[in-house]
C-alpha cells in the first residue's frame, strides 16, 4: 500500500530529503498584530506556521505565551474568530493550529476538524491529548484530512516512541526538555538526545520544539533534528516590538539553520 | 481475600466505588488527559500506588501515622441542639479535629508516604483555602521532603494565616497571578512545575480530580472517613443514616464519606457553591487531566468559579462525582454564599463548633432542606474547622453590622 501524505508531510518530507532544515514559528492567534506576524514569517522563510488558538488554561505554556493567550482572550478572541482570519492571511505555506483539547471536545471532534479544513488549516497540535486518549480526535481528523502532529516527550520509554511516531501525521514534535514553553539560555541536552532517538525509529520529519530560544540553538537542534518550532522567542518579539521584528528574527533563524 | 487490613474487602470488587476501568474512567468520566511528558509519571504512580496499597506493610505504616499523628479515628458527634432546632437527628463526622484541621491530611499522608516509597524528594501541591497546602507542608516536614505550594494570588490574600503556616512549616509558597488567580490557576501552575520536575517531584494533588490514578488514589486515601463513619453510625443508632451530606469542591471529603454508605440506602448529597456548581451548571469538559463536568463558556473556555470559600472555588468536580450524578446515585444541589454565612453562624451558636466555610455549605443545605426530611437521621461531614476563616468572616459580618 502506498502511503498518501497530507500537505504538510508531503512538503516537509520533500524539503527534508532535499537537505533543507524546517522552521515552524508559533504565533498566538488573536494577539495584536498576529496576522502580520504570520505574513512576515512566511515572507522570511518559515516552512509552516503554528497558530495558537488561545485557551483559558494552557498547561504546556510558560509565562510569555500564557500572557499572549490571556491578552487575546481579553480582546474577545474565540476559536472561530481566529479561524475566520486564516483565509485572509493569504500565505503560501501550510498552517497548523495549536490549542488545548477542551476546545475540540467542546465543539465536537468532527465539527472542529471540519472548521479547520474550511479555514484552510492543514494540521493540528493538541499538547494535552496524549496517545492513549487521542483516538476520537485522530479518527475525526483523519477523516477530514487534518494532519495531527503528535508530541514525543523525553520521559517516554523506548517502547512508547514508535507508537507515538506511528500515529503522527505531518511531522513529529520532539519536546526539547522537561518543562513548558519559554526561552532558555542553553539548548537542553535532552533536545538533541530525544531527536536522535526519534530519527532512529521513524521516517516522519522530526522537529524540536519547547525551549529552542534563538538562532544558534536552532542550528544546534537541527544538527540532529529535521527542524525546529519556536514559540516564546517569536511571541516575545511580537509583544515587545511588533510583527516586523518577528520577520527579522525568522530571517535570522533561517540563515542560521541554512548553514547546514 | 486473606488480607486483614480494614479496607481490602471492598478494594477489588466491581460494585460502585471500585476501581475505575483501565483507562481511569468512571463511566464516561475521568481518563488521563496530560501532556506526553507526564504520561510515564502517571503510569508509574498508578503502578506504585497499586503495589503500595496491596502491601500490608505500607497500609500498616499509614494506619499508624493516621492514628498517632493525625488523630484518627475522628469522632462522630451527635449535635443535640442543632438537631432540635432543625427537627432532624444530626451527626457530625469530625474531620475538623484532625491534625492541621481538615480532612486533607488523610490524603496527604498517604501520598507523601507513597512519594517517599517511590524515591521522590520533593512534593508539589496546589491549594485554594490553604488547607491542602498546610497539610502537604506538614507531611513534607514530617517525612523530610521539600515542598512547594502554588496558590492563587486572590487566595493568598484571603487566607493569609494559612500562607504563614505553610512557610513556618518550611514550604515555599508561590502566588499565582495568571487567569482568575484562584484554585484552577494554582492547579495549572502546579502541573507546569510537575512537567518540568517530574523526575524528582511528586505532584501531591489535593482532591479527587486530575488524571488517573489521582481520583481513584485520593478516594482510597479518604475512604477511611466513610468506613469509620459507617461503623460509628451503626454503633450510635443501630443502623445507617437516611442522608449523608458533604460539601464539594473537587469532592474529596464528599467521596471519602460517600464511600462508606454507597451500598446502603442513604441519600448521598454533595453540596456545591452556587458560583461553582460544576455538576448543576457545567457540561462535560476536559481540563486538569480529566473529563468531568466543568463550568465553561460557549466556546469551551473554562469559567471562573466564585465562592465565599476559597476551597470550593473550582469550576470542575472529580470525575467519580460526575459519574455518581449521571447514574443518579448521588445528588449535587448548591447553596448561596448568604446561606453559607448563616450556616457558619448557626453551627457556631448551637454547637460550639466553628466550621470551615467549605463545611458550612453542607450545613447550609441541611438547614434549608431540613423541613423536607423531618425526623430523619443525617450524617454531615464536617470537613474542616473555621479558624482559617474567622478573619474573613469578621469582615463579612462587620460589613453587615453583625459583628
Ligand atoms: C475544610 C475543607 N473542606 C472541603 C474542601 C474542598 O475540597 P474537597 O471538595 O476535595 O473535599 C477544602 C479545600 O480546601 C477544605 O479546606
Amino acid at each position: 500500500m502506498s502511503e498518501t501524505f497530507g500537505r504538510i508531510e508531503t512538503e516537509f518530507r520533500a524539503k527534508r530529503d532535499a537537505g533543507h532544515k524546517l522552521l515552524v514559528p508559533y504565533i498566538t492567534g488573536g494577539y495584536p498584530g498576529w496576522q502580520d506576524a504570520i505574513r512576515a514569517c512566511a515572507a522570511q522563510g518559515a516552512d509552516a506556521v503554528e497558530i495558537g488558538i488561545p485557551f483559558s488554561d494552557p498547561v504546556m505554556d510558560g509565562p510569555v505565551i500564557q500572557q499572549a493567550s490571556q491578552a487575546a482572550l481579553d480582546r474577545g478572541a474565540t476559536p472561530q474568530s481566529v479561524l475566520d482570519e486564516v483565509p485572509r492571511l493569504d500565505v503560501e505555506i501550510p498552517l497548523l493550529v495549536m490549542t488545548y483539547y477542551n476546545l475540540v471536545h467542546h465543539d465536537g471532534h468532527r465539527r472542529f476538524a471540519h472548521r479547520l479544513v474550511e479555514a484552510g488549516v492543514s494540521g493540528c497540535i493538541l499538547p494535552d491529548l496524549p496517545l492513549e486518549e487521542s483516538e476520537p480526535w485522530t479518527r475525526a481528523a483523519d477523516h477530514e484530512g487534518v494532519e495531527t502532529v503528535m508530541l514525543a516527550a523525553p520521559t517516554a520509554p523506548d517502547d512508547r516512541l514508535p507508537r507515538v511516531a506511528a500515529r503522527a501525521r505531518g511531522f513529529l514534535y520532539s519536546v526539547g526538555l522537561l518543562g513548558v514553553t519559554g526561552e532558555r539560555d542553553e539548548l537542553a541536552a535532552t533536545a538533541t538526545a530525544l531527536a536522535g532517538r526519534l530519527k532512529a525509529i521513524t521516517e516522519v520529519p522530526v522537529l524540536v520544539g519547547v525551549g529552542v530560544s534563538n538562532a544558534e540553538q536552532a542550528y544546534e537542534a537541527t544538527r540532529v533534528a529535521d527542524g525546529v518550532i519556536q514559540g516564546a522567542s517569536m511571541m516575545r518579539r511580537l509583544i515587545d516590538q511588533g510583527p516586523d521584528a518577528v520577520g527579522e528574527y525568522v530571517a535570522e533563524v533561517r540563515a542560521s539553520i541554512d548553514r547546514h | 481475600m486473606t488480607d486483614t487490613t480494614p479496607f481490602d474487602t471492598r478494594f477489588d470488587d466491581d460494585s460502585l466505588m471500585s476501581e475505575p476501568d483501565p483507562t481511569g474512567r468512571f463511566g464516561e468520566f475521568g481518563g488521563r488527559f496530560v501532556p506526553e511528558t507526564l504520561v510515564p509519571a502517571c503510569q508509574q504512580l498508578e503502578a506504585g500506588f497499586r503495589e503500595a496499597w496491596s502491601d500490608p506493610e505500607f497500609r500498616d505504616e499509614l494506619d499508624t501515622i493516621l492514628r498517632d499523628y493525625a488523630g484518627r479515628p475522628s469522632m462522630l458527634t451527635e449535635c443535640f441542639r442543632l438537631s432540635e432546632e432543625l427537627g432532624v437527628r444530626i451527626f457530625m463526622k469530625r474531620e475538623d479535629l484532625n491534625h492541621t484541621g481538615s480532612h486533607k491530611i488523610n490524603n496527604v499522608l498517604g501520598q507523601a508516604l507513597l512519594a517517599k516509597r517511590m524515591g521522590k524528594q520533593r512534593l508539589v501541591a496546589e491549594t485554594g483555602a490553604g488547607q491542602h497546602g498546610v497539610a502537604t507542608a506538614t507531611a513534607a516536614a514530617l517525612m523530610g521532603l521539600d515542598c512547594k505550594v502554588y496558590m492563587g494570588a486572590v487566595d493568598v490574600e484571603r487566607q493569609a494565616l494559612n500562607v504563614f503556616r505553610m512557610r513556618l512549616l518550611g514550604a515555599e509558597v508561590e502566588a499565582v497571578h495568571s487567569g482568575s488567580k484562584t484554585l484552577k490557576d494554582a492547579v495549572n501552575e502546579a502541573m507546569r512545575d510537575w512537567v518540568a520536575t517530574v523526575d524528582g517531584s511528586h505532584y501531591c494533588l489535593g482532591s479527587v480530580m486530575g488524571p488517573h490514578p489521582y481520583p481513584w488514589m485520593v478516594r482510597q486515601f479518604h475512604r477511611v472517613i466513610g468506613d469509620e463513619a459507617r461503623e460509628q453510625c451503626r454503633a450510635a443508632t443501630g443502623g445507617d443514616p437516611d442522608v449523608v451530606v458533604a460539601c464539594v469542591g473537587g469532592g474529596s471529603n464528599a467521596i471519602g464519606i460517600f464511600t462508606g454508605f454507597v451500598d446502603t440506602d442513604a441519600r448521598l448529597v454533595g453540596v456545591e457553591p452556587a458560583g461553582g456548581a460544576a455538576v448543576r451548571h457545567g457540561v462535560p469538559g476536559v481540563v486538569h487531566g480529566m473529563r468531568s463536568y466543568l463550568m465553561q463558556d460557549e466556546y469551551g473556555q473554562v469559567e471562573e468559579a466564585l465562592s465565599i470559600s476559597a476551597g470550593l472555588d473550582y469550576p470542575g468536580v472529580g470525575p467519580e462525582h460526575s459519574w455518581l450524578s449521571s447514574i443518579g446515585r448521588a445528588e449535587y444541589p448548591n447553596v448561596t454564599d448568604d446561606e453559607v454565612v448563616e450556616a457558619f453562624q448557626l453551627l457556631s451558636r448551637t454547637e460550639g463548633i466553628i466550621p470551615a466555610l467549605e463545611s458550612a455549605h453542607a450545613i447550609a443545605w441541611l438547614s434549608r432542606e431540613a423541613h423536607t426530611i423531618q425526623g430523619q437521621t443525617v450524617v454531615v461531614n464536617l470537613s474542616g474547622r473555621g479558624d482559617k476563616d474567622v478573619a474573613q468572616m469578621m469582615d463579612v459580618l462587620g460589613d453587615r453590622g453583625e459583628a
